[in-house]
């Protein structure tokens, strides 16, 4: 285990060491203290190594992931895990806005609640969060699939694509052109092993699953708001 | 588009440490505000007089015999107290308009940043860190503060466009956004007899609250129609002799985020400012709704309420 | 016109200025469909520009460089604030950001070809990096845009540069649009889209809003790059002074500006003639900013919307750019709205020179198409050598200017060197109207 004081050698030092590792490395776990609040750290990773961030974090922590885990003892701050490729990201406290954005592939798991814009553009990332989410959370949401244990904000789901949402609780309000659809068999099986993944002990028959109508999907002048 | 920390104090035995906790929490805010800072403190009341907290860029000049002539202007006791380019100037309640009315006659060039029983502002251009230590803001005791550093973004880098701006009595209102419609409400505020100084949007958004006050609204209702009468992107943070709130644009896409112990509520752009703060890392942390007035209150019970005051 | 019965002479028909066959067509048009026009490139309408400043040659007073002996320099490094491989090009006009959806991938190629045989660089678009241009391409500019389609950290460490798309001239403060015609397969795999709908980009980007974020942003894609990419910011002109400070404030080691003559794949019409600034009332004020930070040619410039020739190259480095950017240029010098397709513009309704509805995907001239039938018109190697030849001849041009100014450098061209011949021109460039020493605004003058 290499221990990394933040706070005494800087993020810059941080960042270049753990995307130093290669995929042969047998330095595999990290652990980062007096992260404070910091930003941007350990993005850009490339590498199946595990960094744990003791504390809070500020913006962008684990952005651009690939094959690592990011597993932040404290809250993110807003853009968690952002345009994730791969690997997984996994926030103990509760994640602010953007969290996952425009993330294209692994795991992120938020065990408090998201604020608003979780999921915002995603693009086959997997984000599952134990609480609730806030408003305008999957806006544009392309592919991948959201689970929230909780409640949902305002506007979920506005304008997506091909994004799957699945809802325990309340619904706040959808946004436009997202609509409740049928949970069919196969929807269970992918959001069992979300709940998994995610370490979620909820039973996936509680949730409803929402996602495009696909009446914006080729402009129409009645669309327009 | 800038930084906000606002500190509010349950356990009064934190008060000889909010400007200390306050500077620190300000500090941290350096990147999103480099250009001005500002600091509002509410602090020691003396009954039955009032806090004229004024700034002069010839300090040495405007300051010298300023509590004599005013005494002898106003026929009663003024005390004034100088830090670096402000003076905190004490007088009767009462002599409040008057002692404004004598400032304008007798040191035309002397800027008014506050008036309050408790309320103290400091603000000048340049980093937070230098603009703190100027005026010794660590020092300071009180019961609660805001803190804002700025990044000018359409108007000038000025002490008086620097926030925290003076509202009403004892009221300081900071902003981190864009408001988009801050030219037409000004002419529309200015014609309703409203002063304002510069081109500032928060300025304008300030004496809006100040207006709607005027009025007949409460500051909670003066706060819940910015959600109707302000276009554009905005985190308010006011301050208040007993308490401060928040409210945020229905957007909400600027930064906000809120810790709260049984010793404190704290506001923050990020949750960086808070690290320092004591039992942080078991407070409640969250970021407030959109298009939500919040409220913490001493006369209350100091918890959050929607909608209070 | 003939008299009437009684022998009186008629009156003329007259044409309205204000309701003209143009915008009395598109009232019908409007009725009939519902639907505002979408259309690519950038304003049409006549506007300010280039064309109404004049250089002042060397004569007694100052000396000129011989034209074929003499150097003139016309090298430029971008991205030396606080990139630790700023970008070093061989002349002072780059290509600008087209997407690969937009365009077809050999036309992306074709311009990566020219632009490295030419010495300089070409930029990706809002549809993220292909091979075809990331192998033809010797210097590459990466957009982080606000859809963020293809972004990958593997593409970012790949790139020469970085640019945040904040806005373009066409549509400042507007979000993208490419109808569902050219998704092709390949263009929705890269986008993470389903083949075939109307792909639409955001107005702002997804993380981040304003200045104190965006200065966040830059942080992190510093940080993946290890800090050797210079990050450029783009924006569109629309208040330029406080635009660039605040790009700079954020951290940009470049500035990107396009004006409203910058052309688009696709947006409305009344988003492109209507909002933003023509780019000769952008580039003093950008300057102005720089200036006033004490950081002008320390952040480098590079402006774009409208070059079209030297001339324009040497009168916007004259005003203060340190590069430009050309895109709807490029595209011409690769054979887009060539009259040799003129019967196919027939067939579409339209005419060599005005064909701008790019985003039905139709190109006959195979560019800015997905259609793999219409693409193989285009040869991306013949292309290529089009493109070089053409930004040859700029370069060319802009230095026969610089010579007979009596210069050695592009860059040390100035706003001296300039006049303007119109009142507008003159207003909005902040340049002497020709003969006199006074421009509408000049400090210390009265109008």
């Amino acid at each position: 285990m290499q221990t990394f004081d933040l706070e005494a050698q800087g993020l810059r030092n941080l960042n270049a060491a753990l995307q130093a590792q290669s995929k042969e490395t047998n330095q595999t776990a990290w652990e980062v203290v007096n992260a404070k609040g910091s930003h941007a750290i350990a993005v850009g990773l490339d590498a199946p190594i595990e960094v744990n961030v003791k504390g809070s974090t500020g913006y962008y922590c684990a952005g651009m992931n690939k094959q690592a885990t990011v597993h932040i003892h404290g809250s993110a701050g807003p853009g968690v895990a952002e345009n994730m490729m791969s690997g997984t990201v996994i926030v103990e406290g509760d994640a602010s806005q953007y969290a996952g954005a425009t993330g294209r592939g692994g795991t992120l798991v938020i065990k408090g609640n998201a604020s608003s814009r979780c999921g915002i553009s995603m693009k086959g990332i997997d984000i599952i969060v134990h609480g609730n989410i806030g408003h305008m959370s999957a806006f544009m949401a392309q592919s991948g699939n959201l689970v929230v244990c909780g409640d949902a904000g305002d506007a979920l789901g506005d304008s997506i694509y091909e994004a799957r949402l699945f809802v325990r609780g309340s619904v706040k309000s959808l946004g436009a052109d997202c609509i409740e659809k049928e949970m069919r068999p196969e929807h269970i099986e992918i959001l069992k092993d979300l709940l998994e993944r995610g370490e979620c002990d909820a039973k996936p028959e509680e949730f409803k699953r929402y996602g495009s109508a696909r009446k914006l999907y080729n402009f129409d002048i009645d669309n327009a708001y | 588009m800038c930084g906000i920390v606002g500190l509010f104090l349950k356990d009064t035995s934190l008060e000889p440490n909010l400007g200390r906790m306050l500077t620190e929490m300000l500090i941290t805010m350096t990147d999103r505000g480099p250009d001005s800072a500002g600091i509002a403190i509410y602090g020691t009341e003396h009954k039955g007089k009032v806090k004229v907290t004024v700034q002069s860029d010839h300090p040495d000049r405007d300051f010298a015999d300023l509590a004599k002539d005013m005494q002898q202007a106003l026929g009663g006791e003024v005390t004034v107290r100088v830090n670096d380019t402000h003076a905190v100037i004490e007088i009767d309640v009462a002599w409040a308009a008057a002692g404004r009315t004598v400032l304008a006659e007798i040191r035309p060039d002397v800027r008014i940043m506050s008036t309050g029983e408790t309320l103290e502002i400091y603000k000048e251009v340049g980093l937070p860190k230098n603009v703190a230590a100027r005026f010794d803001i660590s020092s300071m005791s009180g019961s609660h503060g805001i803190g804002h550093t700025r990044m000018a973004t359409e108007s000038a880098v000025t002490t008086m466009g620097a926030h925290p701006f003076n509202t009403g009595r004892d009221q300081c209102l900071v902003h981190n956004g864009s408001l988009s419609n801050h030219a037409s409400l000004r002419r529309k505020l200015r014609k309703a007899g409203m002063h304002i100084e510069t081109e500032n949007d928060t300025e304008v958004g300030a004496a809006y609250v100040t207006w709607k006050m005027q009025n007949g609204a409460s500051l909670g209702e003066a706060l819940a129609s910015t959600i109707d009468d302000l276009d554009g992107f905005f985190n308010f943070v006011v301050g208040t002799k007993d308490g401060f709130g928040v409210v945020r644009d229905p957007i909400a896409c600027k930064p906000a985020v809120m810790a709260e112990t049984d010793q404190y509520v704290a506001f923050a752009s990020e949750y960086r400012a808070f690290v320092n703060l004591p039992g942080i890392d078991h407070a409640r942390v969250w970021e407030p709704e959109p298009a939500t007035v919040y409220f913490w209150s001493h006369d209350h019970a100091p918890t959050a309420t929607e909608k209070a005051a | 016109m003939k008299d009437d019965a009684k022998g009186a002479p008629r009156t003329v028909p007259i044409q309205s200025a204000t309701f003209s066959n143009s915008a009395n067509a598109e009232i019908r048009r409007a009725a009939a469909t519902g639907i505002y026009d979408i259309r690519g490139g950038g304003s049409k309408r006549k506007l300010p520009h280039f064309d109404d400043l004049l250089f002042l040659g060397a004569s007694i007073s100052r000396y000129a460089l011989e034209g074929y002996r003499e150097k003139c320099d016309t090298s430029v490094t971008l991205g030396t604030r606080f990139a630790k491989k700023p970008i070093q090009l061989d002349i002072p006009i780059t290509i600008a950001g087209m997407s690969f959806g937009a365009l077809s991938g050999p036309a992306k190629e074709a311009l990566g070809r020219g632009a490295s045989m030419a010495g300089t660089s070409t930029t990706t678009g809002d549809g993220g990096m292909t091979e075809e241009e990331r192998g033809h391409s010797k210097q590459l500019v990466y957009q982080v845009l606000p859809s963020r389609y293809g972004m990958n950290p593997d593409d970012l460490r790949r790139c020469d540069a970085i640019e945040v798309v904040v806005g373009q001239g066409a549509k400042p403060g507007g979000g993208g649009m490419l109808l569902g015609q050219k998704i092709s397969d390949r263009v929705a795999e890269m986008r993470n889209l389903p083949k075939g709908i109307d792909q639409r980009s955001a107005c702002r980007h997804p993380d981040w809003t304003g200045p104190d974020d965006l200065e966040i942003k830059i942080l992190e894609l510093r940080e993946i790059t290890g800090w050797e990419k210079p990050i450029y910011v783009k924006i569109g002109g629309t208040r330029p002074y406080f635009d660039t400070m605040l790009a700079i404030k954020a951290g940009a080691d470049v500035v990107v500006l396009d004006g409203m003559q910058g052309g688009t794949a696709a947006t409305q019409d009344v988003f492109i003639e209507h909002v933003g600034l023509p780019i000769i009332a952008c580039i003093p004020e950008a300057v102005r900013a720089l200036q006033d930070m004490e950081l002008h040619r320390e952040v480098q410039l590079v402006v774009s919307g409208g070059i079209r020739n030297g001339a324009d190259v040497a009168k916007a480095l004259a005003l203060g750019a340190d590069a430009v950017a050309i895109g709807t240029a490029a595209m011409i010098a690769l054979g887009d709205n060539d009259p040799k397709w003129e019967a196919e513009y027939n067939a579409l309704g339209t005419t060599a020179g005005a064909y701008d509805d790019w985003h039905e995907g139709k190109d006959p001239a195979g560019i800015t198409t997905q259609d793999p039938e219409l693409s193989k018109r285009f040869d991306p190697i013949a292309g290529g050598r089009h493109l070089n030849n053409y930004l040859k001849v700029m370069t060319l041009e802009a230095q026969t200017i610089a010579r007979a100014c009596g210069h050695n450098h592009l860059h040390n061209l100035e706003p001296e060197d300039l006049v303007s011949l119109t009142m507008e021109a003159a207003a909005m460039a902040k340049i002497p109207l020709a003969g006199t020493q006074w421009y509408p605004g000049k400090p210390g003058t009265s109008y």
